[in-house]
């Protein structure tokens, strides 16, 4: 109980970590209560009421409303539900080969096995990471499930690239070799011993990675590559109103700042869980 | 609560500290590190400051070269006088002066103290050219003049050093690097904090005899840290010994050595390993206290094996035991046992 | 010496990353469901005249060998006829690319120049307003997507204040200046067209500025921090205390090794840059390489998207290698240090 709270002293030291986990709680809870806490869940969908169009935000449409009389705001809500899924899958479809192929490649350093691994990691990271991403994306049908996969085939080489650089001054270390001269196989030494001490640098990794997921992912939507219209991915709303610019401004500043919000959210969360892991070197 | 005595020629102190307090401000609360140093050099004097690792021994030294950083460190109180001049109040150019004239200070990390991405010869031409005497020199008269110290050192091959980088050196010669850089400037007082103990033992062996040699040579003062007693013993000419951000004892080196006085100087003292007779060192029980909340009183009680009533209350003053020799005991509150 | 050796390593090792980027590539664009030589003759033809393109463009040939044709060509410039525009692939990006250089580089220099001179000015600043005002601004540069700032200029300074033009590279009525480098900026100065000058610098800026901000935020960001751990090293302690007086030491000894992470960090703000032209040059209708490479993208153009792709792989490559010479020139620690391993 109490290395919970010196980690949360440690966490919550910089108020802004604090307003990073708060915010994340929040888009989090909007995004997996939609449906009840949207005031017109009906937006998420084929929706008209071309009655209340164009309306400029004011009491009832806090955020305004769409060319077709959708309500923004609810349309935001359900918006967050791409985002955050987005930012789920890729991770958790990229971070384990991703974290093993790094530990692989750094622990039999010097090997054939390192070469073909880190050679591999190069490739994909030669290419800008948007770039790669709309590459794949525009070879397959523009949807969310293509562009998760886009953007899950070139992220796992970031991890890869982490953790071969952790293990690889790891692997030197005193309670690694006293493992391995008692005979404890490679898999236990990699999964057992060099992992464990790799696993605060991931999971701050991964914390603000989830807002550079989002980020590419509202991209893509943007451009056409990722959630296509009429679904109320951020990016996708972004792009729809840019077409009413100025005049209707709401519909696509409105989304913007949501995605701002959420990727800001993840940064500040993923800072603080940085200073928690930081060890006390004063 | 000066120690105004000494083997100097002239009446008046070469640097004098009054009472100086320093606290860094971190995190969990404000560390109270120095708490109330005095000391004093005679010009000519060669004066030992001797403690363990974190008494304050680097922190005092860098108040007076005034390269303490100054957000988390405060100077609460005191004095520091350099011939004459408050240190405290000087101006930007005057203790830019005070630094390239009158003290200069070797490290204690000679890798920490050389810039890596500079060559040793821009770094000592940036020495000689904001000095008084490099005002208005020609690039090769500055250059002429980075070499003399490095010779002094007894660097080999200077001309090629001054284009060497501080990686490109070994410990050994960083460590005289840093040494020549002190000298290409000041003339009345050198600090050498620690010299050559992140170094091998037969390393700081020579550089230690380089430094005294040097020192004879130019007749500067010396501000010597040290936490071997052996060399102390061999060079100064008085020793304070510190603790806690205080000075304990303070004496002439063969005094001190011949009858310490203060609780922890024993302690030092029994804790170097003896060649003849006596047996296992022994150590010192227990640690030096947490600056955040010191003991209150003399910081020492919690360790001293004599302590009494009075030293958890308050704080001990200087007390004269003879000309040469002050203790801030309470034990000799009277001038004797 | 063993600097030509880290050199020569290098462009071994690039060159081999892009042979294998081009294997992907290619591979990717094979994997495409439909008949490309289907797809360039159009939908009216007949099945003969299909059968002959297949055969010219060797796609009944295995794999490898479509391959090694591909490469062959490309290593010639020959890229291919771009499905949408129906030209060489090679001559429409001849066409495009001089803008997004232009593009680029402007931002890069923003990038660069703007961030570190940021960065320093809050480090030597720190803690005071002006340095925790850059702090939360830059922040939110960094977590704001470039298209939303293209978005939001766009709004402000070119619909709703109209400071700026909202497309293109000149405006219609200025007359070009002959292309020497397809630059405009230099283009036009070269010729002495001044109204050109102006011209084409205003256009540039909105899209510039929304391009940099994101690798400008990220580099103030490392400035400041690096050069505010720096600032409690002891060889800058040392500095002082040995005379030098603190302008010095702050323009010269702390702001060269200050220099290193920023720097290392500028080839992947690079990359970002890259990718961010993308969404930018969509938005403000910008004729380069990048908005061809989205329009490819978006219809399913195999041959221009594989070429911008390799372009782009090669010049990120040459920024890379370029950003560690500079690293290797500024900090003596890696081209000297005995032995190190990658």
């Amino acid at each position: 109980m109490d290395r919970f709270g010196r980690n949360w002293y440690k966490f919550s030291r910089n108020p802004m970590s604090i307003v990073g986990l708060v915010t994340v709680t929040v888009v989090v809870f909007l995004a997996i209560f939609a449906p009840q806490v949207a005031p017109q869940p009906e937006a998420a969908g084929k929706f008209v009421d071309f009655a209340n169009a164009s309306l400029s935000p004011r009491w009832r449409y806090p955020f305004g409303t769409d060319v077709i009389g959708r309500d923004i705001m609810s349309r935001i809500f359900f918006g967050f539900r791409f985002s955050i899924l987005m930012g789920v899958v890729v991770l958790s479809v990229v971070v384990p080969p991703g974290v093993t192929l790094g530990l692989i490649a750094g622990y039999n350093q010097g090997t054939w096995l390192e070469t073909v691994i880190m050679r591999i990691t190069d490739i994909f990271l030669a290419v800008p990471p948007l770039v790669l991403a709309l590459a794949i994306t525009s070879v397959l049908t523009p949807n969310l499930f293509n562009a998760m996969l886009a953007v899950s085939l070139m992220w796992w080489p970031w991890y890869t690239r982490l953790v071969y650089g952790l293990a690889i001054t790891l692997r030197h270390e005193y309670f690694v070799r006293s493992a391995e001269t008692m005979g404890a196989s490679k898999a236990h030494i990699i999964f057992r011993e060099i992992l464990p001490n790799c696993i605060s640098p991931i999971f701050t990794k991964m914390s603000l990675d989830m807002g550079w997921v989002i980020l590419i992912g509202s991209s893509l939507s943007f451009v056409g590559l990722g959630v296509q219209p009429p679904k109320p991915g951020l990016g996708t709303m972004v792009a729809d109103g840019a077409q009413y610019l100025p005049d209707q401004w709401w519909i696509s500043v409105f989304p913007a700042l949501a995605i701002v919000v959420i990727v800001l959210g993840f940064n500040l969360l993923g800072d603080g869980l940085r200073d928690m892991f930081a060890s006390e070197e004063s | 609560m000066s120690t105004s005595f000494g083997a100097g020629q002239e009446n008046s102190p070469l640097l004098e500290i009054k009472d100086l307090h320093v606290n860094f401000d971190v995190y969990g609360g404000t560390l109270q590190v120095l708490d109330g140093v005095n000391l004093t050099v005679h010009r000519g004097e060669r004066v030992g400051l001797v403690g363990e690792a974190g008494c304050g021994k680097t922190t005092t030294m860098k108040a007076i070269l005034r390269i303490l950083p100054m957000p988390p460190a405060r100077i609460v109180r005191g004095e520091i006088t350099f011939q004459g001049q408050d240190v405290l109040k000087m101006g930007e150019s005057e203790l830019q002066r005070m630094r390239s004239e009158g003290i200069s200070m070797i490290f204690q990390d000679p890798t920490a103290a050389l810039n890596p991405v500079f060559t040793v010869g821009q770094q000592l031409e940036a020495v000689v050219r904001y000095s008084t005497e490099g005002k208005g020199l020609s690039r090769k008269e500055i250059r002429d003049r980075a070499i003399i110290p490095l010779k002094e050192v007894s660097l080999p091959d200077p001309e090629r050093m001054l284009d060497s980088y501080p990686i490109q050196l070994s410990g050994g010669m960083r460590q005289r690097v840093c040494i020549a850089m002190a000298l290409v400037a000041s003339r009345e007082l050198l600090i050498a904090d620690e010299p050559g103990t992140s170094l091998d033992v037969t390393i700081e062996d020579q550089i230690l005899r380089l430094l005294h040699r040097l020192v004879q040579q130019k007749n500067v003062s010396v501000i010597l840290i040290t936490h071997t007693l052996g060399v102390v013993r061999e060079t100064t000419d008085r020793v304070y010994v510190m603790y806690a951000g205080r000075m304990v004892e303070a004496a002439a080196t063969d005094e001190l050595f011949a009858n310490h006085r203060h609780p922890y100087t024993h302690g030092l003292m029994a804790a170097v390993p003896r060649l003849t007779g006596g047996g296992i060192s022994e150590g010192i029980p227990g640690r030096i206290p947490d600056y955040l909340n010191p003991p209150p009183g003399c910081r020492f009680h919690p360790r001293c094996p004599q302590a009494m009533d009075i030293c958890r209350q308050e704080k001990p003053r200087f007390y004269r035991l003879s000309d040469n020799h002050e203790v801030a005991c309470f034990l000799y509150r009277d001038g004797g046992e | 010496m063993s600097f030509i050796a880290f050199i020569v390593r290098r462009l071994v090792h690039s060159i081999f990353v892009l042979l294998g980027l081009s294997v992907v590539i290619f591979i990717i664009s094979r994997i495409m469901p439909g008949d490309p030589a289907r797809m360039a003759v159009g939908a009216r033809a007949p099945q003969w005249a299909v059968d002959n393109l297949r055969e010219q463009m060797h796609l009944e040939d295995p794999l490898y060998a479509q391959y090694y044709y591909w490469l062959r060509d490309a290593l010639h410039g020959d890229f291919g006829i771009s499905l949408v525009t129906r030209r060489r692939v090679a001559d429409d990006i001849k066409e495009v690319f001089p803008a997004t250089l232009e593009l680029t580089l402007f931002a890069g220099i923003i990038m660069g120049g703007a961030g570190i001179g940021l960065g320093t000015l809050s480090a030597w600043h720190k803690d005071k307003w002006i340095d925790n005002v850059l702090r939360v601004v830059s922040y939110l540069g960094v977590v704001t997507p470039s298209f939303v700032f293209a978005i939001l200029f766009l709004l402000l300074f070119g619909m709703s204040l109209k400071w700026m033009p909202t497309m293109g590279r000149i405006s219609a009525d200025v007359s070009r200046p002959s292309s020497v480098t397809g630059l405009l900026i230099i283009d036009s100065l070269l010729a002495g067209n001044l109204r050109a000058f102006f011209d084409a610098l205003w256009h540039l800026i909105l899209p510039g500025i929304a391009l940099a901000m994101s690798g400008l935020a990220q580099e103030a960001r490392i400035t400041r921090s690096t050069m505010s751990d720096n600032l409690t090293k002891d060889y800058i302690a040392s500095a002082r205390s040995l005379g030098i007086p603190e302008k010095v030491i702050m323009r010269k000894f702390l702001l060269k090794p200050s220099l290193i992470p920023t720097v290392s960090i500028l080839g992947l703000d690079f990359a970002g840059t890259m990718s961010s032209a993308f969404l930018v040059e969509f938005i403000f209708n910008w004729p380069g390489m990048s908005r061809y490479g989205i329009n490819a993208m978006l219809r399913k153009d195999l041959n221009a998207i594989a070429a911008v792709i390799m372009i782009l792989g090669v010049v990120f490559i040459i920024v890379n290698i370029a950003v560690d010479l500079v690293i290797a020139q500024l900090d003596p620690r890696i081209r000297l240090a005995p032995g190190r391993g990658e």
